[in-house]
């Protein structure tokens, strides 16, 4: 790892993040008549409130408030100071909750959902893809295998939606909606692990199926061109049994190339997730933007897109970097 | 005619992904001959009724005829669709070109905010341009939203290319014999980036049509427009799966999967003529 490397890799991070808190100060901006201020009185005035002089003064007490009378690019240094330091503002419809704080009780569902679909895809597409790359794999394979890759060319959320028509609907297997069972305190046990899981299958299964294809195929094309490489032939040659070819010598040389597909396809798959929360209103990230969508929630809506894109830059960045310390061969020497 | 089938014989998946991707067209073309459109508007017909001799599949909540919402919205999807993909190609090509043939700090730059751009989950910068846009958002707006973050993917492959190719002793030829850097480009380069823009283009239009149905199934879609993520919407609002209303949310999503298969399928077939190394296990 250079040090070039390493700044421009920095570098890059800081982008994204300027980024995403510049798309969420100047586009609102950009548009007429959405200040928020004006949004807020109008709401305080469909709750019942009266128009008077006292109006004018609440206005003017908000714009001082939320610093909107400085000049624009002291509201944007505001901005960016507040976005530094995870100071996302308050909810308008939960107010007085802070948007970080709904966010941080809504993040644990995703990123345990996000967290086991995504292992689950990889494990599941690395084996299946390897095999289809395998020349001694059976021959059968290739032939039920391929058409199942069609799934991944189909949207997660109409997965989602078939799911739960045959397996909610149909068949009442599977709860249709929701993280966990209404309606009971919520303590942590094993009925409560066993009512997660349940819960969250179909959600998973969405994700697994749409990214399973994606997997299996780059896992396909690394053997391939693992095939024929000469360490595999000296295996062969040493007389060692297929299987243990596989496993050892194919399989596990797979792995490490996998991590940066993974570090490209975290935003792809975060996107894809956010959908398929809310087709099974799911309580994560992505259903709560769904309903400060639908209630014109500014604050919420623009605390959570900062969020995930950050997050999203950070997981990025770890996986950039702890790639060469796994992978010794990799430098990053330009 | 004979010319066609020997294309098909030579490409046949992508000459059945293209048929594929044109058959929900055909439908609608054929479509549009039996029905009025006109139903696809909300209050034109009875609502909540099932399939039958006068509705073939039955109507919505709202009182939409759903034969004529697919009649009308199959359309509508795929122009979204290829609006954006479009203007990503375009932006891909221009952007590609300039930092793979001329280099230099623009190619630095570019790149920098190309790959910087590519880790951001897309949906979330749509979801802030759809809402900011006025209450009800037109197609083609959707196209550009869509389109402003669907460009790094074309501009990194068509660059890629660029840089292989220019290193060619053919352009090198063309160069000696006096060609400058704009005929090298539009008649030496272009035409052999055939397969790699269409298959770019490809991506570019499954990408922006995953996009326009998933902000149009959340809501923020043209409310008016009788698309096939707008139908999802409602379907969903409506929860048209546990009211057992199937004729209302299965059509779309078969529509959207004969797209995306298409699509796929196109996809695919593209791949082997730009990659034909890319062929099965030889053993």
């Amino acid at each position: 790892m250079t040090f070039k490397f390493v700044s421009k890799r920095i570098l890059m991070f800081f982008i994204v993040v300027l980024v995403a808190s510049s798309v969420n100060f100047f586009i609102p901006k950009l548009v007429p008549d959405t200040d928020p201020v004006s949004i807020r009185m109008m709401e305080i005035a469909d709750q019942g409130g009266v128009y008077d002089e006292g109006m004018k003064a609440v206005a003017d007490e908000y714009f001082k408030m939320f610093g909107l009378d400085q000049p624009l690019w002291k509201q944007y240094l505001f901005h960016l100071r507040d976005a530094a330091t995870f100071n996302l503002g308050v909810s308008f419809t939960y107010y007085p909750s802070t948007v970080m704080g709904m966010i941080w009780d809504a993040l644990p569902w995703t990123f345990g959902l996000l967290f086991t679909a995504t292992i689950m895809s990889f494990v599941i597409g690395g084996v299946v893809g390897a095999l289809l790359g395998w020349p001694y794999a059976p021959r059968s394979l290739r032939y039920i295998v391929p058409p199942l890759f069609l799934f991944s060319a189909i949207p997660y959320y109409m997965l989602g939606l078939l799911l739960i028509y045959v397996l909610a609907y149909w068949l009442p297997l599977f709860p249709t909606a929701g993280g966990y069972q209404i309606g009971e305190i919520f303590n942590f046990g094993w009925g409560r692990m066993v009512d997660i899981i349940h819960h969250a299958a179909l959600p998973a299964l969405s994700i697994v199926i749409a990214e399973f294809g994606i997997r299996s195929l780059v896992t396909r094309g690394m053997i391939l061109s693992l095939y024929g490489e000469d360490y595999i032939k000296l295996a062969e040659a040493k007389g060692l049994p297929n299987s243990r070819i596989f496993m050892w010598y194919g399989i596990r040389n797979t792995l490490l190339p996998q991590f940066t597909i993974l570090a490209l396809h975290l935003g792809h798959i975060a996107s894809g997730a956010i959908i398929v929360e809310i087709i099974f209103a799911y309580p994560g990230l992505g259903n709560l933007l769904r309903d400060s969508v639908q209630a014109f929630d500014f604050p919420v809506i623009y605390g959570i897109v900062y969020f995930l894109i950050l997050s999203i830059a950070v997981a990025t960045l770890l996986l950039d970097f702890i790639y060469p310390i796994i992978d010794p061969r990799i430098t990053y020497e330009d | 005619m004979k010319k066609i089938k020997e294309l098909i014989k030579k490409y046949p998946i992508l000459s059945i992904g293209i048929l594929v991707l044109i058959s929900p067209l055909v439908f609608s073309g054929v479509g549009h001959l039996f029905i009025d459109t006109g139903k696809a508007e909300a209050l034109s017909v009875v609502p909540r009724l099932g399939p039958n001799s006068e509705l073939w599949l039955g109507s919505d909540m709202h009182g939409r005829d759903l034969f004529a919402v697919a009649v009308a919205g199959i359309p509508l999807t795929l122009y979204v669709g290829f609006l954006a993909g479009i203007i990503s190609l375009g932006v891909g090509i221009v952007l590609g070109f300039l930092t793979g043939y001329l280099g230099g700090w623009l190619d630095d730059i570019v790149r920098l905010f190309t790959d910087s751009l590519m880790t951001i989950p897309s949906i979330a910068v749509m979801i802030v341009l759809a809402i900011s846009i006025e209450e009800n958002i037109t197609l083609n707006q959707m196209a550009l939203v869509i389109s402003s973050l669907a460009w790094m993917g074309p501009t990194r492959v068509i660059r890629a290319q660029v840089l292989t190719l220019k290193e060619r002793p053919f352009i090198e030829v063309s160069r000696l014999s006096g060609m400058n850097t704009f005929e090298i480009i539009f008649q030496e380069i272009l035409p052999n980036m055939l397969p790699f823009l269409a298959a770019s283009f490809t991506g570019a239009v499954t990408g922006s049509i995953l996009a326009s149905v998933g902000l149009e199934a959340i809501g923020l879609g043209p409310m008016a427009d009788p698309t096939m993520g707008m139908t999802l919407y409602w379907a969903i609002s409506f929860t048209a799966m546990l009211a057992g209303m199937w004729w209302w949310w299965l059509p779309p999503i078969i529509v959207i999967m004969i797209i995306f298969s298409g699509l796929y399928l196109i996809a695919a077939g593209l791949d082997k003529i730009a990659n034909p190394r890319l062929e099965g296990p030889q053993a």
